[in-house]
């Protein structure tokens, strides 16, 4: 089948060598500091509050949100985040994910609006989306790291990349499937198309809207355990360097501290959205 | 000025809606635009007005373009030409915030499937219209508590659509339409999702709060019972074309053509009325035994010129007039002698459609006779409104409480 050359890869390299990084460099600097001083400040307000206070906040969120069992479960997984020492990293991988996850749904959510009420919106996103969510995560590394250096930014970028695409779709669904004789009815007496928007569609979509968020978080923590290879600090890096040296025992210490992680993270976002 | 005044509406859904326009000026069917084309006539050249305090109904079946048409009226639906007028104004020429005004101010709308917000209170349901136009909360709420009270749902306020069952839910519809204050309701097939007992029943309030309110309404129902009981005056649609407008009577007698003249045969059939089921207790029934005197008392206690006469065990002797009575008083003549015999009898099962043809030719009402027993009367005003209204509820009570005197 090779009727003709496509030098893509010397093409995007030559791209991205002489044009990309010398012209935007100035600006992804930019982008780079605000995200990292954004990260830095996260973080450290995690590390900074003690261990304990914490614990006990996620439990009473827990109880509130899901129920004793969850309550019981984030007491004993708080217990093992220092019993292994992993506390530190697990804060950061959480900074990283709430970073990312907010950032993703302040994005995604408005985009998912558009693209519910616009078909020329809807027609450029999804294959936008289809494009973030097949393509493999290592093929934007490379760039994340050409483009923001290493450490937690690249990992912030990437995982945006890698969990954006769900709130964005959820978002959509959930606004197109408000029913339509209430749209109709508000329509009737009145409304105008951001009333209707903000008083019926969204409101009406925020379950819908809620399991797109909970979708995103979980992306968001499984990437930042991939981008600890561009060096993002966390729980994935505890894991890598179990990887690296052969060590089981680390890996699966690290690798639990996420599942522990992802539990209550995803217990808790799930039970807001389908409360409200 | 009409307060509705509809002109050659007109709605063609299809991809080319003006080519569907000059094939119906050409005269051609609905069915073979469709099939030529594959659009669809929703609503064909509908010309009708609606008078203020009036309640106009458009009766049709499912297809037949009434839905359409009511949605044409508030712009819900954009037509393919013709013209609405609200006050005088027409709907077509208003940019989107006269629109929206009018929709606010003028027209409220009660749907089939309720259209109420769920994740919202009854309360904030019910002041959404006035929500939307921008009034503050404290004083939106105090008018819809006093709506949710007219409508009877006082102490609901805080509750949620879902939890409340369909007929309190078309309540706080019609409580969400009343609130806004507008002079025109749209009430779409809005008691056509409910089952029969409690749809009679909001038939009925609705008469009520009419008659204190007297709002503009135009109702589409597919039902031709409820048209003849609600309606003022009615429009019955086919084909997105309205075959016929007048009030219930005029087309109950007078069908237009043979597809009107089929619906009102419908109205016998499928109620069933019998002659025991419109029959009214008669007014004075005396025994034979009882003098001129008696009789003559008896007519000017009810006010009624003629009276029936029975014998023992309620049996029918003939009918007595006034006059007849006056002159067998003054000379003498037993009553037995001047009754009128030949009165028209019938029996408890002759169906209602048989009446309508004997009551035309009878000059006295319509006696319902079993065993030679009379069991009931009938007039020509119960037959109308057995037709109308449905049957008469407790006659058989009535009757048993007939005892010669």
């Amino acid at each position: 089948m090779n009727y003709f050359d496509l030098p893509l890869e010397d093409f995007t390299n030559d791209f991205v060598d002489n044009w990309l990084l010398p012209n935007t460099a100035g600006f992804f600097d930019r982008i780079s500091d605000i995200l990292r001083s954004f990260i830095d400040m996260v973080t450290s307000f995690l590390l900074f509050i003690p261990p304990e206070v914490i614990v006990i906040a996620v439990i009473l969120v827990s109880w509130k949100a899901s129920g004793k069992g969850l309550a019981l479960f984030a007491l004993l997984g708080g217990f093992y985040l220092g019993a292994v020492e992993l506390w530190a990293e697990s804060m950061q991988t959480v900074a990283i994910v709430i970073v990312s996850t907010l950032i993703s749904v302040a994005i995604g959510i408005p985009v998912g609006i558009l693209t519910a009420l616009n078909k020329t919106a809807e027609r450029i996103v999804r294959p936008i989306l289809d494009f973030m969510q097949t393509l493999p995560s290592f093929v934007y590394l490379i760039p994340a790291i050409l483009l923001f250096g290493l450490g937690s930014v690249p990992a912030v970028i990437a995982t945006f990349v890698f969990a954006t695409p769900p709130v964005v779709r959820m978002t959509s669904l959930g606004i197109k499937q408000a029913p339509e004789d209430v749209i109709e009815a508000s329509r009737a007496f009145g409304s105008t198309k951001w009333q209707l928007l903000a008083k019926v569609q969204f409101p009406l979509a925020v379950p819908t809207i809620m399991a797109g968020v909970n979708q995103t978080m979980m992306l968001a923590l499984s990437m930042a355990v991939i981008a600890s290879m561009i060096g993002a600090p966390g729980l994935g890096d505890t894991v890598l360097t179990g990887i690296s040296t052969v060590n089981v025992g680390l890996g699966l210490t690290g690798g639990l501290a996420i599942v522990v992680l992802a539990i209550i993270l995803d217990r808790i976002t799930q039970s807001i959205g389908t409360k409200s | 000025m009409s307060k509705i005044e509809v002109k050659n509406l007109t709605k063609i859904f299809g991809s080319n809606p003006a080519q569907g326009m000059r094939l119906l000026e050409d005269g051609q069917k609905k069915s073979e635009i469709l099939k030529k084309t594959g659009m669809t006539v929703g609503v064909n050249k509908a010309s009708f007005h609606v008078e203020e305090g009036e309640v106009f109904v458009i009766m049709g079946l499912s297809g037949s373009g009434k839905s359409t048409l009511i949605r044409l009226v508030n712009r819900l639906i954009e037509p393919t030409s013709g013209e609405v007028l609200i006050d005088g104004e027409s709907l077509k020429t208003m940019d989107t915030a006269e629109l929206l005004n009018t929709r606010r101010k003028k027209l409220a709308m009660v749907f089939q499937n309720f259209g109420l917000l769920p994740h919202r209170t009854v309360l904030s349901n019910v002041a959404y219209g006035l929500e939307l136009q921008g009034m503050k909360k404290q004083e939106r709420e105090a008018k819809a508590i006093k709506t949710l009270e007219d409508v009877g749902l006082k102490g609901y306020e805080a509750s949620y659509p879902g939890e409340l069952s369909g007929g309190m839910q078309q309540r706080v519809g019609i409580a969400r339409a009343l609130t806004n204050d507008a002079d025109i309701l749209l009430m779409d097939e809005s008691f056509s999702a409910l089952d029969p007992i409690i749809r009679k029943e909001m038939q009925n309030e609705l008469m009520n709060l009419q008659s204190k309110l007297g709002k503009t309404i135009l109702f589409i129902t597919h039902d031709l019972d409820e048209a003849l009981k609600l309606g003022d005056r009615i429009a019955i649609m086919k084909d997105g074309q309205i075959v016929q407008v007048g009030t219930a009577e005029q087309i109950l007698e007078d069908p237009a053509d043979e597809y009107v003249a089929e619906f009102v045969k419908d109205v016998d059939r499928s109620k069933i009325l019998e002659a025991s089921h419109v029959m009214k207790r008669p007014e004075v029934v005396m025994s034979h035994k009882d003098g001129h005197r008696m009789a003559i008392r008896k007519m000017e206690e009810v006010g009624a010129s003629s009276i029936f006469v029975v014998g023992k065990d309620n049996e029918l002797k003939g009918l007595l007039t006034i006059d007849d009575a006056i002159k067998a008083f003054k000379e003498d003549i037993p009553l037995n002698d001047i009754l009128i015999e030949d009165v028209i009898s019938v029996p408890p099962s002759t169906p209602l459609s048989d009446l309508i043809e004997i009551a035309v030719d009878s000059k006295y009402p319509i006696t319902v006779v079993e065993n030679s027993k009379l069991l009931g009367i009938i007039s020509r005003v119960s037959i109308l409104s057995g037709l109308v209204l449905g049957r008469e509820k407790d006659v058989e009570i009535e009757t048993s409480e007939v005892i010669p005197v």
